[in-house]
């Protein structure tokens, strides 16, 4: 075994710190750690994108990233999006067009939307397509999920015209 | 009668539960990531089990040396064969033929078979040790191909073939040795010569499909653990959980009652977590060691486990020149792979539909399950039908061409309806063959021109129509609980992997019961609590456990009604239930818990439905394979697609796709459209792309960076779901299954459109640029060499 380090970041806002192997994915670590469970290993190789994670404000397949890449950043998961009673505009729009089936690759698509629509208020089906070509859904809900997109570009164009920054109008209003 | 639905419009019903666009009650659980999967499970003390998998595909195990995989520091143990007969001594599984072995035993027979186990704390540990461990092996000659295994005098996978007697159809089975073929179904109807002699033009021809993979997203893992009193609870993503707990009983010589099973919502399952997988390596492994133990697949294991039957179909069809069909033999050979899963029942459920959905004077039918030493292969959305939809509506577009008949019009002279004989001698009820064919049709513009185009880029359309008879014999059985608030919660082993099924039966309980569908629980399989249900496969949930559970709530509905009557002094028949209560005809209105407090004197007690549901089923005559109630149901499913075809590259490309299916009855119109689109789409990969590729038995693309599925960019620019009512006498509220009929035309559909397109007919699958660009070579008299 080799030596553990210990990292600490902001996990969904939170200070936390965890002794973790050098070779230990960020998937691994945010599950043994914290629980994080809408974090997934499915296809081990980065292509699937059911491990998507946001640190520092860039989406990353967390099975691929190293655990001890993050120490002293900002990592999001979509646990830090919403709750159960307070979901975020992205995820309001996937309940509202039903943009998955079995949900195993959801809080990924989500992750993946969230991110382009706080670079492109306004995406094209074109744009969808090319920006969220790296989360495969098995079930292929595609048709469902480009729907939520957009739905989720519409209701984020509206709280930001009401005067809330793209920053915080992405996350659930509480 | 029927009607055609544009998708999204509610049909209501008495109560307007069922038929209303209710959202997923797991909504929200699902886009927070808060959903229970078996995936998320971890327990204290718990030990990672990796496998061993063999390396060669066909050899005899001379020798396992474990001893340098025990000493790296962390294993905690290694485990082979010879271990889990100390816990089992007769370690063989499976559904239709006890012929897997929970760790290889003397041989091994696809690359990919678990020999050994090795246990550790850290995973990583685990993975590392599974290195380390040497096998020794005298290698055999192995067998790949179904048609060449079934004819082999030499080789044989098993020594001896032995069935399980699980299911009633298989019954008979006697055990056989010196053959490959594992179960053989015959269906002999009408005088075949007679009829062929009829036949103005006959037709030949061989269509092959090949392996492909579920690649379910959440991997297959189980978790298992012994309870305090030395008990067995199994967590695991299974389809069957209720199938898993006889099945290690049975290995065990428990009672049932001693093995707990149960699951969570499933991330993806499309057959590849039926019956019985990791749970019998699992539950050996938590006796031996007597620690709780998790095993979760990678995905490159998953190619190993399970896999769709490539199969060999050889079609004969005698044809009048005015287009009527008049015989039909067909030869079906299945890869099974080296273990039977449930490729047998595959083999005769599948093979009695071989002639269609069509109405034809004579029809004989072979299907022949195969022993290969290749991965094993199971049921994949669909059950095997599309293969054979592909080999027979192929083959009708060809002879619709080769007469000069439209294909539509050649599928509309030769359709079964309702009220004529199905080749099985079953007279076909309710079945929306006519309703999907011209729904189609109507969808295609079919009537209209058609743009072939010029230049490289060359256009063409096709459809299809496939028929799928629902498994049987099967039960389900359901409880609905009124608590003692009058809330309700129903028990059912049905497993939500993503269709829907949690919100379609709150949906058929809130309706018989006068409730909202979103304030009914549904209580996930647990064969502690949830009665038992055969299976979520086939189709046959919302049939089979719809009917239970509507048994269900009308029996507490019926109980509730009775208590009130008793209270009230009314009638039972005067009373009427609406809105969580019962209103009596003098304008009181009693809920559901008014009723239990009146009863207990407080806020207590259970209003407890029973309902258990078992279609009739008479099992095929054992000479002619024929019986007049072969199916409690039939799904049809129509596709069409528009397609553009790149003569210089071969790439085909989807524009316009159209599903079409018969679900009888919308319980919830959006789930259902989303259903056959999900399957449309899947079958659009195994169509153009999907396949498994073997060199030796070893799978050369057994990851998702060279097996690819379908994603954002393989989306028809037009897609179009049209849900056709065709409603069933014995389905609830007329229902029938919908989650294998998207998949049952797509790829003859795509290869009609191709032919349409360039001239040029495939005969496999998948249609890959390769495959099409040297059919239009040869078209073109250039034959390309093998590369």
């Amino acid at each position: 075994m080799a030596e553990l380090q210990t990292i600490r970041f902001r996990l969904n806002g939170r200070p936390v710190e965890l002794a973790v192997q050098p070779y230990e994915t960020l998937v691994e670590a945010l599950r043994r750690g914290f629980q994080m469970y809408s974090v997934r290993e499915s296809c081990g190789q980065g292509l699937c994108g059911c491990c998507t994670v946001n640190v520092d404000g860039r989406a990353v397949s967390g099975c691929l990233y190293l655990a001890v890449l993050v120490d002293g950043c900002d990592v999001q998961t979509v646990e830090g999006l919403g709750t159960l009673n307070q979901l975020s505009p992205v995820q309001e729009a996937f309940v509202e067009c039903e943009g998955f089936q079995c949900g195993f690759c959801t809080p990924g698509m989500i992750m993946m939307a969230t991110q382009l629509l706080q670079e492109n208020p306004d995406p094209t089906d074109e744009e969808i397509k090319h920006y969220m070509s790296g989360n495969l859904c098995r079930c292929a809900a595609y048709p469902e999920i480009i729907a939520a997109v957009h739905r989720a570009a519409e209701k984020l164009r509206a709280q930001t015209a009401a005067g809330n920054t793209p920053a915080t109008a992405i996350m659930a209003q509480r | 009668m029927s009607k055609v639905l544009e998708s999204g419009v509610p049909a209501g019903t008495e109560q307007g539960q069922v038929g209303r666009a209710v959202k997923r009650l797991e909504s929200q659980a699902k886009v927070t990531g808060r959903a229970e999967y078996i995936h998320n499970l971890e327990v204290p003390g718990m030990l990672h089990a990796k496998v061993v998998r063999s390396t060669i595909a066909h050899a005899r195990i001379r020798g396992i040396d474990t001893q340098e995989a025990k000493e790296l520091p962390g294993v905690y143990d290694v485990i082979t064969g010879e271990d889990i007969l100390k816990v089992i001594p007769d370690p063989y599984y499976g559904p239709a033929f006890h012929d897997q072995p929970i760790l290889a035993l003397d041989k091994v027979r696809h690359v990919g078979e678990p020999v050994a186990v090795v246990l550790a704390t850290d995973v990583h540990v685990a993975d590392r040790a599974t290195d380390l461990v040497e096998i020794d092996y005298e290698e055999l000659e192995p067998l790949f191909h179904e048609v060449e295994s079934a004819k082999s005098e030499t080789t044989f996978v098993h020594d001896v073939i032995r069935p399980a007697g699980t299911f009633a159809d298989l019954k008979t089975l006697q055990p056989r040795a010196k053959t490959n073929v594992s179960m053989e179904y015959h269906l002999r109807n009408g005088d075949l010569d007679a009829a062929f002699a009829k036949a103005d033009r006959v037709f030949e021809h061989t269509f092959r499909s090949q392996q492909v993979s579920h690649l379910p997203l959440e991997p297959i893992v189980t978790l298992a653990q012994l309870t305090d009193t030395g008990n067995l609870l199994i967590h695991t993503a299974s389809q069957s959980p209720s199938f898993v707990r006889i099945e290690v009983a049975r290995l065990l010589g428990w009672p049932e009652n001693k093995v707990r099973v149960r699951t969570a919502y499933l991330g993806g399952g499309f057959g590849a977590k039926l019956y019985i997988k990791l749970e019998a390596l699992v539950a050996a492994l938590a006796l031996i060691t007597q620690r709780p133990v998790r095993l979760s697949l990678t995905m490159e294991e998953q190619f190993y486990t399970i896999t769709r039957h490539a199969a060999t179909v050889t079609i004969r069809t005698g044809v009048t020149n005015d287009g009527r069909i008049v015989a039909r033999d067909c030869k079906t050979w299945w890869n099974g792979g080296a273990y039977a899963d449930i490729g047998p029942r595959v083999t005769q459920k599948s093979g009695f539909t071989a002639a269609g959905p069509y109405d034809i004077e004579a029809v004989s039918l072979d299907s022949y399950a195969v022993y290969t030493n290749l991965p094993p292969a199971g049921a994949l959305r669909g059950f095997g039908i599309p293969q054979l939809v592909w080999a027979y509506e192929s083959q009708a577009d060809i002879i619709a061409r080769e007469l000069g008949i439209d294909p539509l019009e050649f599928r509309r002279k030769n359709i079964l309806r309702n009220g004529r004989p199905h080749a099985t001698g079953t007279v076909m009820e309710d079945v929306g063959t006519v309703e999907v064919l011209e729904e189609l049709a109507r969808k295609m513009r079919w009537d209209e021109p058609f743009d072939h185009g010029s230049g490289p880029i060359r256009r063409g359309r096709g459809l299809a129509i496939g028929i799928k008879a629902a498994v049987s014999p099967t039960t389900s059985v359901a409880f609905v609980n009124l608590y003692s608030d009058g809330s309700c919660g129903v028990y059912c082993g049905t497993v939500d992997m993503g269709q829907g099924s949690d919100t379609a039966m709150a949906q058929i309980a809130a309706d018989v019961l006068g409730l909202e569908a979103e304030s009914v629980r549904v209580i996930h399989p647990d064969t502690e609590v949830t009665p038992y249900d055969m299976a979520t496969l086939g189709s046959r949930s919302t049939f089979h456990m719809g009917n239970a559970v509507r048994l269900a709530a009308e029996d507490a509905k019926r109980q509730m009604v009775a208590l009130c009557a008793e209270q009230t002094g009314f009638a039972p028949e005067a009373l009427a239930v609406q809105d969580g209560g019962v209103a009596a005809p003098d304008g009181s209105f009693f809920t559901y818990g008014d009723i239990l407090a009146r009863r207990f004197g407080m806020q207590a007690g259970n209003v407890l439905g029973v309902g258990s549901y078992f279609p009739y089923y008479k099992k095929p005559d054992a000479t002619t394979g024929m019986s007049d109630h072969i199916t409690p149901y039939w799904m049809v499913g129509g596709s069409g697609v528009e397609v553009e075809v790149d003569t210089e590259t071969g790439k085909v490309r989807i524009v316009r796709l159209v599903t079409v299916g018969d679900c009888g009855k919308a319980i919830n119109p959006g789930i259902v459209k989303r259903q056959l689109s999900g399957a449309s789409f899947m079958q659009m990969g195994f169509t153009l792309f999907e396949e498994m590729v073997f060199d030796e038995g070893q799978v050369v693309n057994a990851s998702m960076a060279d097996y690819k599925i379908p994603g954002f960019w393989d989306l028809p620019e037009q897609n179009e779901v049209s849900i056709v009512e065709v409603p069933h006498r014995n389905g609830p509220f007329g229902a029938k299954g919908i989650g294998e009929t998207g998949s049952l035309g797509l790829s003859p559909a795509v290869a009609n459109a191709v032919y349409d397109a360039v001239g040029v007919r495939i005969y496999e699958t998948p249609l890959t640029p390769e495959r099409v660009l040297r059919a239009l070579r040869e078209q073109q008299g250039r034959v390309w060499g093998d590369a």
